[in-house]
């Protein structure tokens, strides 16, 4: 298809190739350097979108991210919602539809790779138009470490729209040399398509670059699609330039009605006429450029409509010198056409009338009602704003340490004067980090500016439409009116904030580019206040949308946590291995066996253990090494019983409480040395207690000799478990003699299996026999390898966590974390016997003698049998209790605790339970009921300990 | 994403960092002579003031080490960090 609109040569398009692309099933074609916006109006196309309440037709009213009209949705090369027409680059096989209102997510995963970078600069420079140009060369030349980012694919900024020269010659061979100066600085980092969207503390900057979306399908797929940089800044210079923003009037959301520096911006850098004969309404100087260019390039300018009383007489004589015709002192007032603009309804205008006004025909319809400088980053970076009442506009109203904003965001709106801030900021930067400044840093030469008529705040147009308002769009993307200001204005809503959420002003895709100052302006001005006292709502990051994706970066999937896996992950793999979670640890949770489920896997597991022999992997229990002449005295103040009396080679229990006494962790500790132990921890509460006792030995107890280290992953821990066990290691370690009496339980042996150092220790997590072998990791397989076949002649049964905790449950052990919650004392877990009475203090010995501690109704660990032999009671359930006469209490029922543990016990032949339960102990016999799927379930409450309660089995 | 200065590693990311709640409350000398009052009020009672707060932090993912800090719970910023060892500083 043949470009209707495009200029005959010009712009920054590469004309000799040709892209094809679709929209709306239609196609084609472009050049590269074309947005998707540039390209359908280049096709004569300017609606894209229907508005999301009103089903209006909408279109491309801007030409960048400001643009609140042409929202597309995208289909190829990967489905997303809700781009920007204006901000797509078109590239071959671009497949993109008219957004209906609202866009569709993609239900396909995205294949593509988004990552980040950390990067630290001296000097971050936002934006690479002049301002921002000039800044980072004279940071560049002074040596600092620079960044340069810029969210248009080249850099020049505000000189890629227009005709300006510098130093006599077309501005973009200043920007090119620049461009390549930068270049050769080793430490400027100097990146395009790169949108830095938010500022935070201490100069961090958070800026998107789109790597490869405008390369389509040819984008290389080891390259990341998007990358978020996290910048680091000592000193940031903010040169974003200035938004224009529109005059509201009726009907001004039809396409046709755009922006007119976007005009210029099209016609210059895209080679695209967007009109054949316009009508351009403005209230200040820098629409005239746009009009003369248009004219100049042959579109029929019908008239241009200047809000001003005696507008701009030195450029009312250019517009007539080329045959245009100026109305000054006259407003557009309404528009007409459906998919298209058609007619602009012009009238006079003084101070504040409208009078009788007559239709323009025009297919283009160009407003300008000043510049917003786009003060984004210095906002979030919680700059203060001050109106300026001349602009109409909200300036930077303070100087931020290490945040300098230049150029047009600072309201310095000639090319000179941009150049020149620039150069200031960065020399601000530098100074304040005491970076010498070059010898030699010139700017080019600008021409000397022209001062420009003063102009015109003028917010909106009397509607004279009848509709009092309600197609006078403020906010396009969520089809908000001065209507609907008027409404929250009128339900006494004074604050902008919330005029904004009563009318939704600002919270769709441009967060308000352009309807942000105009909401202040006419809030302002139906409360009859300053525009000052209405001030702005909050800049928030992202300053323009970011996508999900790119903020997970690589953090996805497998990559979203560490998993850690022991030295055997392998084996249970191969093993057929079902696993679970723990903290980041990949854990067995049972082997099934062909045809088994969970429940028949881990019934035949505990039956091994519990009659002939099983054998864990262990090895994610936490281990601390702590050393010192100190360290019993630690271990003493930390653990509730008493560590300093343990015996080198043995091994002893132990519990640790918070300060306020209840439980935190538990485990057992082994004497190496004098002043040496290792403590096992719960698999989870690994670096929580390392924490613990590094906090407790660096700011209480600074004095003692003592350096505690994880080794958690320094030794793989095998318990060999059940009455064969001993037979099993015995035949693995025939040097030692395994035997009670030589080695009885709760001590541990060092020995050495072919050279390579084992240490050996007797404690039991399931009341049996057992041996926990542990060894380096290296040799973990070989170990393990070495136990199974000493175990075959008695069936040896790897099981997995599952097993372990109905092992365990069975036994009465409870889990930390699971059959406590922060509210348990060892006294609740039937444990008395683990807290000294001998030691003067230990951390939570004082809160045990608070009256709370004694209440007989405190929550106890106790049994639970279900009476049925049948039911397993669903973890978390509620316990409640009859009254005498067999009833419930009257609703709300009474819950007496819950259940903590519950399994089916191969040993028991039935199902059981944990719980914790008020005045549990005493109620050992007593029936109590446990609601399960709506029928209530009578359980006998019994004690803890439901296996070998005598400590039968531990010698084997 | 603010920069905290660790009194031995200098400036580093706040991610870096774990809080340790108001600072300046040490372990009693002897907890059994406390009243259940007393001590409820070591446990359980911790200032929570608008503005500067002397406060524990600790540079968990670093040099582990717990230090002291001066900050403004208004304005997150840090107006000093000091070593544990060092006496509460008075800031005018
Ligand atoms: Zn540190």
């Amino acid at each position: 298809m043949t470009s209707t609109s495009r200029t005959p040569e010009g712009g920054r398009i590469d004309r000799a190739t040709t892209v094809e692309f679709t929209f709306d099933g239609q196609t084609l074609t472009g050049h590269p350097g074309d947005t998707l916006a540039s390209a359908l109006l280049a096709s004569g196309r300017h609606r894209v979108a229907t508005s999301i309440k009103l089903g209006r037709p909408r279109g491309i009213a801007a030409a960048w991210a400001e643009d609140p009209g042409g929202l597309v949705q995208i289909e190829e090369p990967f489905p997303e919602p809700m781009l920007l027409a204006t901000t797509v680059e078109l590239h071959d096989g671009l497949a993109a539809h008219a957004l209906p209102g609202q866009g569709r997510l993609a239900d396909v995963p995205d294949s593509a790779r988004y990552d980040a970078v950390h990067h630290h600069v001296d000097v971050l420079v936002v934006g690479a138009g002049p301002a921002g140009l000039a800044a980072a060369l004279t940071a560049a030349r002074a040596g600092a470490r620079v960044a340069l980012v810029d969210e248009q694919s080249e850099a020049g900024g505000s000189l890629l729209s227009g005709t300006d020269r510098l130093d006599g010659v077309p501005a973009l061979q200043w920007v090119a040399a620049a461009v390549a100066e930068l270049a050769g600085h080793p430490e400027v980092l100097h990146l395009q398509r790169t949108t830095a969207f938010g500022s935070y503390d201490d100069g961090f900057v958070l800026a998107l670059e789109r790597r490869t979306d405008h390369l389509g399908a040819a984008a290389p797929k080891h390259v990341s699609r998007q990358r978020v940089w996290r910048i680091r800044a000592r000193s940031i210079v903010v040169a974003t330039g200035a938004h224009e923003r529109p005059v509201v009037f009726a009907d001004n959301d039809r396409p046709g009605i755009m922006l007119a520096g976007a005009a210029r911006t099209f016609l210059h850098r895209y080679g695209v006429l967007p009109g054949r004969q316009a009508v351009v309404f403005t209230t200040n100087d820098s629409a005239y450029d746009a009009a003369l260019d248009l004219h100049r390039a042959g579109v029929r300018v019908q008239a241009l409509v200047d809000a001003r009383p005696e507008g701009s007489p030195r450029r009312r004589e250019e517009c007539e010198h080329a045959g245009i015709r100026v109305l000054s002192g006259a407003v557009v007032t309404g528009t007409q056409g459906v998919e298209r603009v058609t007619h602009a309804l012009v009238a006079p205008f003084a101070d504040g009338e409208v009078g009788a006004g007559s239709a323009i025909a025009c297919d283009l319809l160009l407003v300008s009602g000043g510049w917003n400088p786009a003060v984004h980053l210095f906002s979030q970076a919680r700059g203060r704003l001050r109106y300026d009442e001349a602009l109409g506009a909200f300036l930077p109203g303070e100087e931020l340490d290490g945040l300098a904003v230049t150029g047009s965001a600072a309201g310095v709106f000639d090319l000179a004067g941009c150049l020149a801030d620039g150069q200031r900021g960065a020399g601000a930067a530098l100074g304040a980090l005491a970076i010498p400044p070059a010898g030699e840093d010139r700017l080019p030469a600008a021409p000397e500016p022209v001062v420009p008529a003063a102009p015109l705040v003028l917010w909106r147009v009397p509607d004279t439409s009848g509709a009092e308002g309600s197609t006078s769009f403020v906010d396009l993307q969520r089809d908000a009116t001065v209507a609907d200001i008027a409404r929250a204005v009128g339900a006494g809503l004074r604050s902008i904030e919330h005029v904004k959420r009563y009318t939704t002003i600002g919270t769709a895709h441009d967060q308000g580019k352009t309807s942000g100052v105009l909401t202040s302006g006419i809030t302002a001005e139906l409360l009859g206040i300053p525009v000052q006292d209405t001030g702005t709502t909050t800049f928030r990051p992202p300053y323009t949308p970011v996508a999900f994706a790119a903020l997970a970066g690589r953090d996805r999937g497998r990559l979203f946590d560490p998993e850690r896996v022991t030295a055997l992950h392998e084996w249970h793999v191969a093993a057929g291995a079902v696993f679970e979670d723990v903290g980041q640890w990949k854990r067995p949770r049972y082997y099934p066996q062909p045809g088994e489920d969970m429940e028949a896997a881990v019934l035949r597991e505990c039956a091994a253990a519990r009659t002939g022999v099983g054998i864990l992997d262990g090895s994610t229990l936490g281990k601390i090494d702590v050393q010192g002449p100190d360290a019993a005295v630690l271990l003493d103040l930390l653990y509730t019983n008493l560590m300093s009396s343990l015996k080198v080679g043995s091994v002893r229990y132990g519990v640790m409480c918070g300060v306020d006494g209840m439980v935190i962790d538990d485990g057992t500790v082994l004497r190496l040395a004098e002043d040496r132990f290792l403590v096992l921890t719960t698999t989870g509460g690994a670096a929580k207690i390392l924490d613990w006792m590094e906090e407790w030995v660096q700011t209480e107890w600074p004095e003692l000799r003592v350096h505690c280290t994880s080794v958690t992953e320094q030794w793989v821990t095998l318990p060999v478990v059940g009455p064969r066990s001993r037979d099993v290691v015995g035949a693995v370690f025939p040097q030692v003699d395994v035997s009670t009496e030589a080695f009885p339980f709760m001590t541990w042996r060092d020995t050495t299996l072919d050279g390579v150092p084992v240490r050996l220790a007797r404690i039991s997590f399931s009341g049996e026999l057992a041996f926990e072998v542990y060894v380096n990791p290296w040799y973990a397989v070989a170990v393990w390898q070495r136990l199974l076949e000493a175990g075959r002649p008695y069936g040896i049964t790897p099981y997995g966590t599952e097993t372990m905790h109905v092992l365990r449950a069975e036994k009465g052990y409870p889990i930390i974390g699971q059959d406590t919650d922060g509210t348990v004392t060892p006294h609740d877990l039937g444990m008395a016997w683990a807290v000294s009475k001998k030691k003067p203090d230990f951390i939570g010995k004082r809160s045990f003698t608070r009256p709370a501690n004694a209440d007989p109704l405190r929550k106890q660990l106790v049994g639970l049998l279900p009476v049925d032999g049948q039911t397993v009671l669903p973890e978390g359930s509620q316990i409640v209790e009859f009254l005498p006469d067999g009833e419930l209490p009257p609703p709300p029922v009474p819950m007496l605790g819950h259940v903590t543990s519950s399994y089916r016990s191969a040993a028991l032949a039935r199902p059981f339970a944990l719980a914790l339960v008020k005045g549990g102990r005493s109620r050992v016999g007593d029936t109590v009921h446990v609601p399960v799927d709506g029928t209530l379930v009578p359980v006998e409450v019994t004690g803890s300990v439901l296996v070998d309660p005598e400590g039968a089995r531990r010698d084997g | 994403m603010q920069l905290i200065a660790c009194p031995w590693c200098g400036p580093r990311e706040e991610v870096e960092f774990s809080y340790g709640g108001q600072a300046h409350v040490p372990y009693p000398d002897d907890p059994g002579a406390l009243s259940d009052e007393e001590w409820a009020h070591y446990v359980f009672f911790r200032a929570n003031p608008k503005g500067r707060f002397a406060e524990r932090w600790n540079h968990s993912a670093g040099c582990r080490r717990w230090f002291n800090a001066i900050r403004d719970t208004a304005t997150y910023r840090f107006e000093r960090v000091y070593r544990l060892d060092d006496p509460k500083p008075v800031i005018p």
